[in-house]
């Protein structure tokens, strides 16, 4: 069993149960948005910029106009004034933010390869392609900037009129002790700059919208690829005009987000218009390339390290630097993503005494960014890792020591940055994690191969996240541009099944069967008998979606509140049926019955029945069974772990090989140990192929050398390691379910594991640092400069 | 532009015949989405690299991205929808269920032809080959971990075993 420490016994929770969205998926029933099709809809095509930094003279769509099939041809002119600007929604304050106009499609000047220059709509999608080849556009190209310690430099290419330096926000963090008061009372401040590449989400389904519009009711229907329908439709009735209540939004099956399908994005705005304009059903899907140069990239900083240290290993201070690509515009959360959810992080699960965070956002010619899985916190994360590893090896101590040192023993405990961690057991975590991973055996054989000339290495992430994004009021505080709560209703239908309305939008995650659990844990019905809807703002009242692994924690809160008002009426109702005084009457399992008498019982399905036959029920209970919750948290969740890797480097190749990787994470209470495993399994491949696989490569005229899958490398099977998860629960006190989310803590842990690994590996040669991905190219070349291999 | 030529192709797709003239740069992928409206073959890249529209053609796995409708002309294919048989899934749909072998699923028909075309040729595959076998369809969520194991799963039950677990 991957439990290695269970907090509490329960009934559904903790169980491995199967999905529900599985028969649809594995054959071939699931509806993605490319699925839809409509009657008279049309096939949307866009004309996207090949220039990063260019003026736009004129653009030319008569010849497309003419091709057969073609119903339409739009330039970005034609859109002005009927497309409001792409919003930003993550108004960071005190951080003097610079929002410049992003336009759905450009209309005067481009500023990044990609960008939406013209639109034409056709009868089949082949024929609006065609009308592409037709469209002439006249460009002055620019100089372009990409980097980030390029842009800010005097004399930089600028992007913007109004952002001089190309300088989107300067957000600042100052807390606990002043650094350099600190520095005095060190015995020594190391230094590292290190990058933290661009890397590209790579949702397996691209992104894409089909809308439809009804001139005679008003209503504006929208598919869309998308992580939250509700923050889309509040947004898109901003962009377009249109009534929230006219406006619905639907992320049908959803192939994959990992936050790419948080943002709003120029396609679904005009998407949308073409619809309302030429009274026919719209569809537009990107291609791969589109996809690549498109929709948002994540991560993208330069950071500028300092940490303040005693001889015996303790980190008393950290000062970071961070220049934060923040591509050609500011994203939806753009702002909030290297600052709030990173500056907040530097210290992580260590009792840091200092921490003093400057972070500069920085407008290039490149494709924006936004949050990508574990979005900021990866990137403290890595920071702080890669810190204790360069500590052991200034220090010539165990990087296991170096973590001993330094990690909060256990929580709550409140870190120098302000947050206050809910629950954990660090140390204990840490030291579980070490003895699974046989750290001690591994570091003895370490010494063995190197003997024999191999490079073996042994890498430690500790960690620790803030999600179960909400409340509200600390959401507002930052500058979000949302409450940040979760909303839902749990149904009792007079049979006794169960109807789970929920605002999170799950895609992917399973939660499905998750909820199912929560009801069935709450109500004592079966999971079979829960069914969950979501992703639909016709159906579902309000949601915030399903990001920042807030969905169990804040969704599963609000469903398990729900469920508990439910029993609560139930009881009431049960009282009645059985005669007896309300508080008299025990519920366990699915039933009621009064205390002493377990023998005369009634069942919740046949106290449903009873709410809405309605003939019993007591003075003041309203006739049906269902309650509405709208759940703001008191704070967030704090999933922590320790993660352990061992590598081999061949020295032929340079290529690292993963011996061993063993997870031991606690994100509170666990629903469904399958789920939350098979998170942890997919998020540590996306955190190893940052640190050995993929990279998003410009070159300096902006070009996307790495604008497909030839060329941007996400592992195959044959590179993914065995990923062993083990889970230790102390339950959140945060959240009704005691449950912390688990979406994105094997991202954060398991890059910096990998690289401390390699670099592990080679650290008896006297290598320091090597920036991401540690391709067998660069390491090659290490072996040979060490004139090794 | 004038009107494109049109070609007649005749395809046997899950066992029912059709015929149709479609353009000949039409792409296999969209003939079967659009034209036998047969969704369950997904379009995840536009290069052959992520597998995700792979079809099994004349007994192969293909990627239908990578092909003209007009090649399959005379053919026969069998897609995940055809899969089933008499309402029951194939080993490797259920497979991939008891395993957890999918998350969005958007990759996951894909996967499940390639594995459909390797079975039949390696019936008792090890890891490493299934591995190698699986390279060219690409998932996203799952680390292919718990796919490998699906597929080991479906290799003991199609030999007549009870299943890996």
């Amino acid at each position: 069993m991957s439990i290695i420490y269970k907090a509490r016994p329960t009934q559904h929770l903790g169980k491995p149960v199967k999905r529900k969205e599985d028969p649809k998926l594995i054959t071939g029933r699931g509806l993605y948005v490319d699925d839809i099709k409509l009657p008279g809809m049309l096939y949307a095509a866009f004309l996207r910029s090949p220039y990063a930094h260019a003026k736009i003279k004129s653009i030319d769509v008569s010849k497309a106009l003419r091709i057969p099939g073609v119903v339409a041809a739009y330039t970005g002119k034609d859109f002005r004034g009927k497309i409001g600007p792409i919003p930003t929604g993550w108004l960071l304050t005190g951080a003097d933010l610079k929002v410049p106009e992003w336009p759905a499609v450009a209309y005067d000047k481009v500023r990044f390869a990609g960008e939406i220059v013209a639109v034409v709509v056709a009868s089949d999608p082949y024929r609006a392609r065609d009308a592409l080849d037709a469209i002439e556009v006249d460009y002055e190209p620019l100089q372009a900037v990409v980097n980030v310690e390029d842009a800010i430099k005097p004399g930089a290419p600028q992007l913007h009129e109004g952002v001089p330096n190309n300088i989107a926000f300067r957000w600042r963090l100052k807390g606990g002790e002043d650094f350099e008061d600190i520095s005095k009372k060190a015995d020594k401040v190391i230094k590292q700059r290190m990058v933290n590449q661009r890397l590209i989400p790579s949702a397996m389904e691209p992104r894409g919208a089909v809308a439809e519009y009804n001139r005679y009711t008003g209503e504006l229907t929208l598919w869309v690829t998308s992580q939250n329908p509700h923050v889309h439709r509040l947004l898109l009735s901003g962009i377009l005009g249109i009534p929230e209540n006219k406006l619905r939004v639907i992320a049908p099956d959803v192939g994959g987000g990992f936050g790419s399908k948080i943002p709003v994005y120029p396609l679904e705005a005009i998407v949308a218009r073409l619809a309302m304009d030429l009274g026919r059903p719209v569809k537009y899907v990107e291609t791969r390339r589109e996809n690549f140069l498109g929709t948002i990239h994540g991560r993208d900083h330069v950071e500028y390290v300092e940490a303040a240290i005693k001889n015996d290993g303790t980190v008393l201070g950290l000062r970071v630097r961070t220049l934060a690509n923040m591509g050609a515009y500011l994203s939806t959360a753009a702002p909030g993503v290297p600052t709030i959810l990173f500056g907040t992080m530097l210290s992580g699960p260590y009792k840091i005494r200092s921490v003093d965070v400057e972070v500069t956002g920085v407008f290039t010619n490149t494709t924006p960014v936004d949050a990508y899985r574990g979005a900021g916190r990866p990137e403290a994360t890595y920071i702080l890792e890669r810190v204790m590893d360069l500590v052991a090896r200034e220090l010539n101590m165990d990087p296991a020591d170096v973590r001993r040192k330094n990690l909060i023993p256990e929580a709550p405990y409140t870190v120098v940055t302000g947050l206050t961690y809910d629950s954990g057991k660090y140390l204990e975590v840490f030291e579980r994690a070490l003895k699974i991973a046989d750290y001690e055996g591994w570091r003895k054989r370490q010494i063995e191969a190197r003997k024999e000339g191999r490079l073996i290495g042994i890498g430690i992430a500790s960690y620790i996240e803030v999600c179960g994004l909400a409340p509200s009021r600390i959401a507002r505080a930052t500058g979000f541009g949302l409450g940040l709560w979760e909303s839902a209703i749990v149904r009792v239908h007079p049979s006794g099944k169960v109807t789970v309305y929920t605002g999170t939008s799950p895609h992917g995650q399973g939660e499905d069967v998750a909820f199912a659990q929560i009801v069935a844990e709450e109500l004592g019905v079966s999971t079979e008998d829960v069914e969950v809807i979501h992703g639909d703002t016709a159906l579902v009242q309000f949601g915030m979606g399903t990001y920042g692994s807030r969905t169990t924690p804040v969704g599963g809160g609000a469903i398990a509140l729900a469920a508990r008002r439910v029993r609560e009426k139930a009881r009431k109702i049960a009282a009645a049926l059985l005669e007896a005084r309300e508080e008299d009457v025990v519920f366990e399992a699915g039933r009621f019955y009064v205390k002493g008498a377990p023998e005369k019982a009634v069942t919740i399905q046949q106290v449903a029945l009873a709410a809405y036959t309605a003939e019993k029920l007591p003075p003041g209970v309203e006739p049906g069974l269902e309650a509405t919750v709208f759940y703001d948290p008191e704070n967030f969740t704090f999933p922590y772990g320790t993660h352990v890797c061992v590598v081999e480097i061949d020295r032929e190749t340079g290529g690292v090989k993963i011996l061993r990787y063993v997870a031991v994470d606690d994100a509170g209470i666990i629903v469904n140990p399958m789920l939350a495993e098979g998170q942890v399994i997919g998020g540590a491949l996306q955190g190893i192929a940052q640190a050995l696989y993929e990279e998003a490569i410009y070159d300096s005229s902006g070009n996307l050398l790495t604008a497909g899958f030839n060329d941007y490398m996400i592992p195959t099977a044959r590179e993914a390691p065995k990923i062993e998860s083990y889970f230790y629960e102390t339950p959140s006190p945060h959240n009704p379910l005691g449950v912390k989310g688990i979406g994105e803590t094997s991202t954060i842990a398991s890059t910096p594991a990998v690289v401390n690994a390699v670099l592990d590996a080679l650290a008896h040669l006297g290598v320091r640092h090597i920036d991401m991905p540690l391709l067998p190219s660069k390491i090659y070349k290490v072996l040979k400069e060490k004139e090794v291999g | 532009m004038e009107t494109l030529e049109r070609v007649r192709i005749t395809v046997r797709v899950n066992g029912k015949l059709y015929t149709h003239e479609v353009e000949p740069r039409l792409l296999l992928v969209h003939y079967i989405r659009d034209y036998l409206g047969l969704t369950g073959t997904h379009i995840g890249c536009d290069t052959s690299n992520c597998g995700a529209c792979t079809v099994i053609l004349n007994g192969r796995a293909v990627k239908s991205c990578t092909l003209y409708a007009f090649m399959a002309d005379g053919g026969e294919i069998l897609t995940i929808e055809g899969l089933e048989k008499d309402g029951k899934l194939h080993p490797i749909q259920e497979a991939f269920w008891e395993n957890h072998a999918l998350q969005c699923g958007f990759c996951t028909p894909g996967m499940i032809m390639t594995l459909y075309d390797f079975l039949q040729r390696n019936p008792k595959p090890n890891e490493e080959e299934v591995r190698r076998a699986i390279e060219g369809n690409l998932c996203r969520c799952t680390g292919y971990q718990n796919i490998v194991k699906a597929a080991l799963w479906a290799a003991e039950r199609m030999r007549g075993g009870g299943g890996g677990r």
